[in-house]
């Protein structure tokens, strides 16, 4: 029997593999499309800690995704015009250095969680999945409507930010940086999974009553999840942007929201790879049919159907014969 | 009396016109297994949830070891020594035994706020939880996936896990549904034991173990208390006959 160890190294050494082999027959498209799936696969790992661990189903993690990318949008814009960001307490002239985008992607990331998680975490079941679709719209239409950084046109960015001591427009080193922050979140996502944290979270998700009755508060760790969780899709956020150098109101559409939720059902929820191995299939399928036909959905449709009715653990669970997190 | 913990005073419940709870007043002393019985819809479980919280009377107090709990959460209840268990099970059903009991440990003695430690490498937390499993006997089940426990291994579970909060009292409500004979048998000698430990407010049907267990016996009926004493004195009592055990006890 496969076990689900061997699958996530598989999956990380491909994933490491294929761009190194991409590069030495030169061919760095493949290297930013594996790319686009190392940062899908980072905004479904912050999903899937809401989704698989806390058992929240948010319609609405397209709000950190674009949040990130808008983060840097804005900062990498006024840093290429030299003009000044009045933020009302202070004043920058923005910037291009990477560290500094993604730690402002992830601070305004958690606090917008902060305050939606408050809100919408009174709710459950279906009406949770509606508020978070709300915060969703209303981002998107704010985004829309933002004339001083495009409106529905978005901000393109000239040159890509820059990481220190890297070239990050050679498309391997830029593929290197994504790479590690990805394997990175995993392994902060395993230790959060095993720590107390990680375990009160589970049975609340299990049984709500059962963590009230032995003095935790579930509505305090979905809370705090949910946070965390916001903070890694909106450092996504800001990678996505930077690998496009471009950000658009799409970032926050509620297609993302969707399409994040179904890598993680396709990988497998609540598993430490799920994301991943969904990320890949997407972008795969994104890429191979997408070229053949505009309706490649429709495939995408199909896989998620066949797993939804026939293994309810994903891709991962189908493999190792055992089931994922029940939703 | 200075040897009650846990008590309610006038407790009144009402669900529209239906007076689910009707004046209760009953306490726990320490040592003793306090049984309620009563017909379906007596009110038992409406009691239960407002001594653990679920439920907020519109009278009347609860108190716990002398100090009154009304106002306070489920959670908080449970951190003050309120160890409940469940009709029907409430357990992870996708962990394992151990980390059902390791899950008490932290939330009554421990933090859930470290994301760093594993949780089955706090030593603390795990001793207490193994204590716990090996009090119940479930100790050899350790490391088994919850879903893949016997009905009556579930119902030592939860025990187990109400044990983990180390409580000042137990709240059982009917820990014996679902058991056949000698599962039955078992748990009574478990709880028989536990009294030392903390005494128990247990709510069952089952008689044989209610009057194999219980030093006093109130009965509810229609969500009022219309008889408390010792099993001697319910079974030879003449309202309670009438009301609730029918003419074969």
């Amino acid at each position: 029997m496969i076990n689900e160890r061997m699958i996530n190294a598989l999956v990380l050494a491909g994933l490491l593999a294929l761009p190194l082999y991409a590069l030495a027959v030169d061919e760095p498209f493949t290297i930013t499309l594996v790319t686009r799936a190392v940062i899908l696969a980072l905004a479904a790992v912050g999903l899937n800690i809401v989704l698989g661990f806390g058992g929240m189903v948010s319609f609405g993690h397209a709000v950190f995704f674009g949040i990130g990318g808008y983060a840097m949008g804005i900062l990498a814009y006024h840093a290429q015009t030299y003009s000044t960001l009045d933020l009302g307490l202070f004043t920058t002239e923005g910037t291009k250095l990477m560290p500094v985008i993604w730690l402002v992607a992830m601070a305004v990331s958690g606090l917008v969680a902060l305050i939606i998680g408050l809100l919408s975490l009174r709710t459950s079941g279906v009406y949770f999945i509606m508020i978070t679709l709300a915060f969703g719209q209303m981002f998107f239409y704010f985004a829309i409507s933002w004339a001083e950084y495009g409106g529905e046109d978005g901000v393109s960015i000239y040159v890509r930010n820059s990481f220190p001591g890297l070239n990050t427009l050679v498309p391997i080193q830029f593929f290197a940086i994504c790479f590690v922050i990805l394997c990175l979140v995993l392994f902060l996502k395993e230790r959060l999974r095993a720590s107390p944290f990680g375990l009160a979270l589970n049975a609340a998700r299990q049984s709500a009553t059962r963590a009230e009755t032995v003095g935790l508060n579930p509505m305090r760790l979905r809370l705090v999840a949910f946070v965390i969780s916001g903070m890694i899709t909106g450092l996504a956020g800001a990678l996505f942007a930077d690998l496009n150098r471009f950000v658009s109101p799409s970032m926050f559409s509620w297609q993302l929201s969707g399409e994040l939720i179904v890598l993680i059902i396709i990988g497998g929820a609540g598993r430490l790879m799920g994301p991943v191995i969904g990320a890949c299939v997407f972008v795969a399928l994104e890429h191979f049919l997408g070229g053949l036909t505009d309706f490649w959905h429709v495939y995408l449709g199909l896989i998620l159907l066949g797993i939804v009715l026939f293994g309810r653990g994903g891709i991962i669970g189908m493999l190792t014969r055992t089931e994922g997190a029940h939703v | 009396m200075s040897d009650v913990v846990l008590s309610t005073h006038n407790l009144t419940k009402r669900f529209g016109a239906l007076v689910a709870t009707d004046d209760v007043s009953i306490d726990l002393r320490a040592g003793e297994v306090h049984a309620i019985i009563g017909p379906n819809g007596a009110g038992k479980s409406t009691l239960i949830q407002q001594i653990c919280g679920g439920l907020k009377p519109d009278a009347g107090r609860v108190e716990l070891v002398g100090r009154d709990v009304s106002s306070l959460t489920t959670q908080a209840r449970a951190k003050a020594g309120l160890g409940r268990t469940f009709q029907i099970s409430q357990l992870c059903m996708e962990d394992t035994v151990l980390e059902n009991v390791l899950l008490g440990a932290i939330g009554a003695g421990g933090s859930p706020w470290r994301f760093w430690r594993g949780a089955l490498g706090l030593t603390d937390m795990r001793e207490r939880a193994q204590a716990a499993l090996h009090r119940v006997g479930l100790a050899d089940a350790a490391d088994i996936r919850c879903a893949n426990l016997s009905h009556g291994q579930r119902r030592q579970l939860e025990v187990a896990v109400a044990l983990t909060l180390n409580p000042r009292a137990f709240v059982m409500d009917e820990p014996m549904a679902g058991l056949g004979a000698d599962g039955s048998k078992q748990l009574t000698a478990l709880l028989d034991g536990l009294r030392a430990e903390a005494p128990i407010l247990l709510v069952e049907h089952d008689m044989d173990a209610v009057f194999a267990l219980a030093d006093r016996i109130s009965v509810l009926v229609y969500g009022k208390v219309i008889a408390t004493g010792t099993a001697d004195d319910i079974r030879a009592s003449d309202v309670v006959r009438e009301a609730y055990l029918g003419t074969e006890a």
